[in-house]
């Protein structure tokens, strides 16, 4: 009991770690990336290429002065950054991150801290309590920009999860009717990953993770042109820190649901052949090892396709947005999940 | 009438179902901004690599001194009246005996400022300049915090005896020539016996 205590202790603390780390590289790198699709050479002040720069905006960050405005609520006005931060940092705990391993003498160990059967509608509810942060921390401020900016926030995030969770039907109708994660990953053991079978979910899923990470070019709850800052116009010092940080990390972990949804998680082509070839048997950890390096490559690739989105298209006009949220996005995940019905049915998957 | 064939025809017609859904028209700008990943970037690290300037750059001016190191300004003020930015003030001053070594000619310029803020590099005080006094270099003016210390003084300004700063490449072919001109004799110190056309 103890040894299992002290092993999800850990598991907790590595991706608790990997999360903060991934989420604090990624704004070295959003900025070298941009400044590399702008001709730029980017940050390289701070330590050899500049790989210091996230301890330096933190160290910023802390020193900053801090700001409480008089007319704000102050609980509230500190319960809004957090409460984003932690339903940021919740969702990592059902991605499974490899496949289990099994030691010498015989326990099974897991590379995810908790596998429960209900992991995909667990992901959908704690992601709809982020926009309460958001809503609450823009709220307190009162400051009509701020309010503006988490108005526009709950409504962008709200219409697009209708999309989003109608799609991740269609998904769990294709991957064999579980709301696990790790079963929907292991589903896609055989060499065929969901993307093959939901093209177009997976493009409805993607838009409305953009647009759930309030990134570019969904970022209307803080358009700078228009809101001042949006929904953290108020925010200094480390308060505006977690919000600008909890975004990235919110970046890292939808890019890992989904690779594992619709890329096959820690699954990747001719697996096996390769296990062959090193004569690793199943359930040594290497394999865990080598599955998590390749869900991690995924995620990478992900994260910077959402970058190099980002610094490519402008941002959205509001009725846009809506527009595309409501009559195109719905409609189409409608019509999804209708077709993968349909199709699944002749594929002999579900039987009326 | 048309000068170029830039000119493009603005139609109003609406979307078709293909443009509608954005996504070619996302992918082609996608494949735009990633082709500059594989550019060369457009900037230098500045204070490590800088950029060649040109030889004629007009950056922070400089008040020459002559071959024996007295200073040529004989504070006529016609840079400060050909200054469009009158960025430009001096006072006069009278040489006293024993400072001949100092001062080229029996009036020199006791204070001599230049607001750089208020500058704009044109070169004109250059062109005024009858004495080859002041001088536009390739050097450039420092960023300072307060506004105070962007007024160059004498100290800042008249070149330094053993750090002579090399302006041949401003000496234009113009001047050249007018320091050869016999009758203006800018150039040659007046002792007060000189006559007009002689040198």
């Amino acid at each position: 009991m103890l040894s299992f205590i002290i092993y999800k202790l850990l598991v907790c603390v590595i991706v608790f770690a990997i999360s903060l780390g991934v989420a604090a590289y990624s704004t070295l790198w959003e900025r070298k990336f941009a400044a590399f699709l702008q001709d730029r050479v980017g940050p390289d002040r701070a330590g050899p290429k500049g790989i210091l720069q996230p301890l330096a905006d933190g160290g910023k960050m802390f020193f900053k002065e801090e700001i409480i405005p008089n007319v704000s609520n102050r609980f509230l006005f500190i319960l809004g950054p957090s409460l984003f931060m932690l339903t940021a940092l919740m969702t990592g705990t059902v991605i499974p991150w490899g496949k289990d391993f099994t030691t010498t003498a015989g326990n099974t160990y897991s590379f995810q801290i908790t596998d429960i059967n209900i992991g995909v509608l667990y992901l959908l509810g704690v992601v709809s309590i982020g926009v309460y942060g958001i809503m609450i921390g823009g709220w307190a401020s009162n400051n009509k920009y701020a309010l503006l900016g988490a108005i526009r926030a709950s409504s962008q995030m709200i219409s697009y999860e209708i999309a989003m969770g109608i799609s991740i039907i269609a998904l769990i109708v294709t991957s064999g009717g579980t709301l696990s994660l790790r079963e929907i990953v292991e589903s896609q053991d055989a060499g065929v990953c969901n993307v093959v079978w939901q093209p177009l979910g997976f493009l409805i899923f993607f838009v409305c993770a953009l647009a759930e990470t309030n990134r570019a070019p969904f970022d209307l709850p803080e358009c700078e042109a228009e809101l001042v800052g949006g929904y953290h116009t108020e925010y200094s010092s480390m308060k505006l820190g977690l919000f600008l940080f909890a975004e990235y990390i919110n970046m890292f972990i939808s890019s890992a649901i989904m690779s594992a949804f619709y890329f096959g998680g820690y699954n990747f082509p001719f697996a096996q052949e390769l296990y062959n070839t090193l004569g690793l048997e199943t359930g040594s950890i290497w394999i865990s090892i080598i599955g998590f390096g390749a869900f991690f490559t995924k995620i990478i690739i992900f994260i910077n396709v959402f970058m190099w989105i980002r610094w490519t298209l402008p941002r959205f006009r509001y009725d846009q947005l809506m527009n595309l949220g409501w009559r195109i996005l719905l409609p189409l995940s409608l019509l999804n999940l209708a077709i993968t019905v349909v199709v699944e049915y002749f594929r002999g998957n579900i039987q009326f | 009438m048309q000068l170029t064939n830039r000119s493009k025809v603005v139609s109003d017609k609406h979307q078709t179902a293909l443009e509608k859904l954005y996504l070619p028209a996302v992918l082609k700008g996608m494949s735009i901004t990633i082709s500059h990943l594989f550019k060369r970037s457009a900037t230098v690290k500045y204070p490590e690599q800088k950029r060649a300037m040109a030889g004629v750059y007009r950056g922070q001016h400089i008040l020459k001194l002559d071959e024996n190191g007295a200073e040529r300004c004989t504070a006529c003020g016609l840079c400060a009246v050909a200054c469009p930015a009158e960025a430009i003030t001096m006072e006069s001053a009278e040489r006293k005996k024993g400072e001949e070594h100092l001062y080229r000619e029996e009036k020199y310029a006791q204070t001599y400022e230049i607001n750089m803020l208020r500058c704009i590099f044109c070169g004109l005080c250059e062109e005024a300049c009858p004495k080859e006094a002041i001088f536009l270099t390739d050097r450039i003016v420092n960023t300072e915090f307060e506004r105070d210390d962007f007024i160059y003084g004498k100290d800042k300004l008249v070149e330094k005896i053993d750090k002579r700063i090399d302006v041949t490449k401003r000496q234009t072919l113009e001047v050249a020539k007018f320091k050869q001109l016999a009758d203006t004799k800018h150039n040659t110190v007046w002792t007060g016996k000189q006559i007009k056309g002689k040198h």
